[in-house]
């Protein structure tokens, strides 16, 4: 099993169909493929462990992602906004490398390694140059198609290994392979070392989906690059979203957005009103939720067009509440709700979820986390209703023990959502000499509403919790800290407590 | 035969991988097919020449098989002489 069976798919039902799109540039499947088996092969001749990617989205991730799969060697793209000292402890474990992009920051960096740096442009170039003549003949290796790093955001980041049977099931699983009409193009702006950049680019390649590539996000350049290119999908996290609303309301009437049927939402917390507000200014684009982790080669579960428009002209609670749910897991995936113990809990109680099918990787380099029977726990807390809709509630290492009691911070932060003067806000354990640990509140309030007093929020939280939930301390800030992703960094909420 | 092998046909160019089945033999164009392609192909059986799509996946009726056709060819496919069906496909909306 290889995933570069998806691009060579393409390539021999149509060689002559445009599959990308970057700064002008069009690839066709057979040019991809073409260059792919030269990137393999310059890969093979350079003898290292991993093919590393230090650089935005462009052609060459493509190119290098199916290159390293030819050549049976793990591709690893890296965060390239991360601090110098941690990109340079990433450098560290993947040496020796061969490496495309930042040639002088890798060499500042790394200066003792053994890694070979290429430039972007000298990359493809090579790469193409060398397809001329390159078998393409496959390479197992280990089997292991991409390693990526986690995020890090509670601990160092985890070398998580993804192998091309993980990959393979879920396109496989969730793709019909050349189902996408001739006019249909995917936007895609998430980078390149997040899972959604690979699965956007395996997907839409098997679907023979034209990709569109939008190397650093920016809103107006977002909808002028849809209208222009009459993109039919996107990805965005809801950050991206956040961002492109305004804009819609500024300039949305002289660009046509008529082709857009879908937009994917994941990657972090949506906030209800956003989602509303978009269903809104949207009419006729179908939304879908999507949750996944990096450990499960993307999407697990998600929440379709027709549960978004469903819950939004529903007047039963229930049904009304999917809206801020992240749908029913695939056909492919199972998903439970368990306890501390591991005992499996029954719908509408919180606990931790774990996730099982052949998509799902859960390994890590020199480990693996999945349980005897193949399931993954992945630390997301959460809970599924009657009908199987999965709900999240945060982080399960972000569950404040005060005095023996689990407190999970979304019990807290949802009581707060339905105060009119509080915009956003994110609970944390704080050390306490009585406790052990206790709540910690920060707090944003609403443009143009004053703060609510303390008193005020703790008589809210005693009122409709109880008082083991009340925070002992609460900061008022003017924005909660979020990474580049839309996800929350509760770290950084703690370390305002430690003042 | 294993999930994840790739088969190929001996009378013509198609190609498949195994998603579900082990231990049968599959045919392409009345011929069996094997990891290996003969030197010489064999005649294409007139019962069994209707074509295999790329992309397209093939069951039996007791879905204990089922393939991938990635390369299409001339022949079609079956087990022990039983026409293997193109599955339908159940679309998901595209979540990247």
């Amino acid at each position: 099993m290889n995933i570069s069976l998806i691009l060579q798919m393409a390539a021999d039902a149509e060689p002559g169909r445009i599959g990308l799109v970057c700064d002008g540039r069009r690839w066709s499947y057979a040019a991809l493929m073409k260059a792919a088996r030269g990137a393999a092969e310059a890969i093979a001749r350079a003898g290292c462990s991993y093919v590393g990617l230090l650089d935005e989205s462009s052609e060459a991730a493509s190119i290098a992602l199916f290159g390293a799969a030819i050549a049976g060697v793990p591709y690893v793209p890296l965060n390239y906004r991360l601090a110098d000292a941690d990109l340079a402890a990433l450098l560290k474990r993947i040496d020796p490398a061969y490496l495309i992009g930042d040639v002088e920051r890798v060499q500042r960096l790394n200066p003792d390694s053994g890694h070979q740096t290429l430039a972007r442009a000298d990359f493809v170039t090579e790469a193409e140059k060398l397809g001329e003549t390159a078998s393409g003949d496959e390479h197992d290796g280990e089997g292991i198609a991409a390693q990526i790093f986690t995020s890090g955001t509670t601990a160092a980041p985890k070398a998580a290994l993804l192998r091309h049977s993980n990959l393979l099931s879920y396109i496989l699983g969730t793709v019909e392979f050349g189902s996408a009409s001739p006019e249909e193009a995917a936007l895609v702006c998430v980078p390149p070392y997040h899972i959604a950049g690979i699965a956007a680019l395996l997907s839409s390649i098997y679907a023979m989906r034209r990709i569109v590539l939008l190397p650093a996000f920016e809103p107006d350049a977002w909808l002028q690059l849809a209208s222009s290119e009459r993109a039919t999908n996107a990805f965005v996290v809801p950050t991206m979203l956040s961002r492109i609303i305004p804009r819609m309301d500024a300039i949305g009437d002289t660009l046509d957005l008529s082709s857009l049927q879908s937009v994917a939402y994941g990657g972090g917390r949506m906030p209800l009103e956003l989602i509303e507000r978009a269903l809104v200014l949207f009419p006729d684009t179908g939304f879908t939720n999507a949750y996944g982790l990096t450990e499960t080669s993307s999407t697990v579960a998600l929440l379709g067009p027709e549960d978004h428009r469903a819950a939004l002209s529903s007047g039963d609670p229930v049904v009304r509440a999917r809206l801020g749910s992240v749908g029913r897991p695939l056909p492919t995936v199972e998903i439970e709700i368990r306890d501390e113990e591991g005992k499996l809990l029954p719908a509408g109680e919180r606990g931790e979820i774990y996730v099982r099918g052949e998509q799902v990787s859960g390994e890590y380099r020199g480990r693996s986390a999945l349980d005897a029977e193949g399931w993954f726990p992945t630390r997301d807390a959460g809970w599924l209703d009657a009908e199987g809709y999965l709900f999240l509630a945060g982080r399960a290492d972000d569950v404040i023990v005060r005095g023996g009691e689990n407190i999970s911070p979304g019990e807290i932060e949802d009581v707060l959502t339905s105060h009119p003067a509080i915009a956003e806000s994110a609970a944390v354990a704080v050390p306490s000499a009585e406790w052990g640990e206790a709540v910690g509140l920060a707090v944003v309030a609403r443009p143009g509403h004053a703060a609510p007093s303390e008193q005020e929020l703790k008589a809210l939280i005693k009122d409709r919790l109880r008082s083991s939930r009340v925070p002992e301390r609460i900061v008022f800030l003017d924005a909660l800290p979020y990474n580049e992703m839309g996800k929350l960094l509760r770290r950084e909420v703690k370390k305002l407590f430690n003042s | 035969m294993k999930a994840g092998s790739k088969l190929k046909s001996a009378v013509c160019d198609t190609e498949v991988m195994v998603i579900r089945g082990s231990d049968v033999v599959v045919e392409c164009g009345g011929a069996p097919m094997a990891a290996e392609r003969p030197a010489t192909r064999a005649a294409i059986n007139p019962a069994f020449a209707e074509g295999t799509k790329i992309g397209k996946r093939y069951v039996d009726a007791a879905a204990t098989v089922e393939l991938l056709c990635v390369k299409a060819g001339q022949g079609s496919l079956s087990l022990a002489g039983v026409a293997l069906q193109a599955k339908d496909a159940k679309p998901l909306p595209s979540s990247d």
